[in-house]
């Protein structure tokens, strides 16, 4: 047992490892064909909001509490990059709330 | 070149520096991570190793419950295969941030730690990435995140669950820290992160795709988004992308 999930944890290990490195050692120039670096350079923004709305207001025991941290979330990224501030201020207002209701 | 390696000490160091608030946030889920490992059976020693080696939050609880059930290596590849494909599309975009003369080992060294985070502050570097900002990043974030399972693991629920549920949503505040601050100055950006909103939230309605795992979901929303706003709005040149990067 303890053996093959060593074995399931090195299958994991090189798959994820394979597919960001595969990319990363093939495309070594910089792409010029305008809608590839474009499609590139939207990726980031696209990916990232997916990943976090709508996961965010589901992410706690109530959805109000997702909907105040994400409330709380956009506004301080608005006024902060500093990623430390905004996922604490996601957090706090999460603990806050679950005292308060 | 004294001045040259003070100067990579000091891109190192704000490389720890933006490593450490993502630090945080990655002990806290990896912590429940261990949870979930513990519950599977595993080891402290091989929790330790599943998340020094993988680096993949979703990509580690589909792998568990995989070990869970007892799937096939094959079936298990191929399910780290699908979690995890979104890594192929940020290692794409993160291709295009290194410098010509970056020396090839550079790109085999940073693949290994692509994760959602740290491809975020990868993009926000301005300008070509620096290797050794990186490498600051995974010092302070690697070793937390392997850390946190392995205290998952140990400890079990040590954690209250307020605390647990507080820790839950830092992921995600993270996120917004990178996406939301180019809004400001980009209007095509903010348009982009509006739609990805509507759209995401749409796609858990809609009959095909809100069936789809959370991760082709998000694969395929960033596939229609992306292309459609490069159709629509291709970035000018290479001086507008770094400065919407900003």
């Amino acid at each position: 047992m303890s053996k093959s999930i060593y074995a399931y944890i090195f299958v994991m290990a090189v798959v994820s490892y394979l597919i960001r490195v595969f990319p990363l050692a093939v495309i070594r120039k910089p792409i010029t064909n305008k809608f590839v670096k474009s499609f590139l350079f939207y990726i980031p923004y696209v990916t990232l909001t997916v990943m976090t709305f709508p996961s965010i207001i589901y992410a706690t025991d109530s959805i109000s509490g997702g909907i105040a941290a994400f409330a709380v979330g956009v506004l301080l990224a608005v006024f902060t990059r500093n990623l430390f501030v905004v996922a604490s201020g996601c957090c706090i207002t999460v603990l806050l709330l679950s005292f308060i209701l | 070149m004294d001045n040259q390696r003070k100067n990579i000490r000091k891109i190192f160091i704000k490389g720890m520096r933006d490593g450490a608030p993502i630090g945080l946030g990655y002990f806290a889920v990896s912590f429940s991570i261990g949870i979930t490992a513990r519950n599977v059976g595993l080891t402290a020693l091989q929790g330790f190793f599943l998340s020094l080696l993988n680096n993949a939050s979703a990509g580690e609880v589909a792998g568990l419950s995989s070990i869970a059930a007892g799937t096939s290596l094959f079936t298990l590849a191929a399910v780290m295969l699908v979690t995890n494909a979104r890594y192929l599309l940020m290692s794409c975009a993160l291709s295009q941030k290194f410098s010509p003369n970056a020396p090839f080992f550079h790109r085999l060294l940073i693949a290994f730690d692509i994760t959602d985070e740290i491809f975020g502050i990868g993009i926000a570097y301005p300008g070509w990435l620096e290797p050794m900002y990186m490498y600051g990043a995974f010092l302070t974030t690697i070793p937390m995140w392997a850390l946190g399972t392995v205290l998952g693991i140990v400890f079990g629920n040590i954690l209250p669950q307020v605390l647990v549920n507080a820790l839950s949503v830092a992921i995600y505040g993270m996120f917004l820290a990178v996406v939301i601050p180019p809004c400001r100055k980009n209007k095509v950006i903010s348009g982009v992160v509006i739609l990805s909103l509507l759209l995401s939230y749409l796609s858990k309605y809609i009959p095909f795709i809100s069936n789809a795992s959370e991760s082709v979901r998000v694969i395929v929303l960033t596939l229609i988004i992306s292309s459609a706003a490069a159709l629509l709005f291709p970035v000018k040149d290479s001086a507008e992308g770094e400065d919407a990067n900003e």
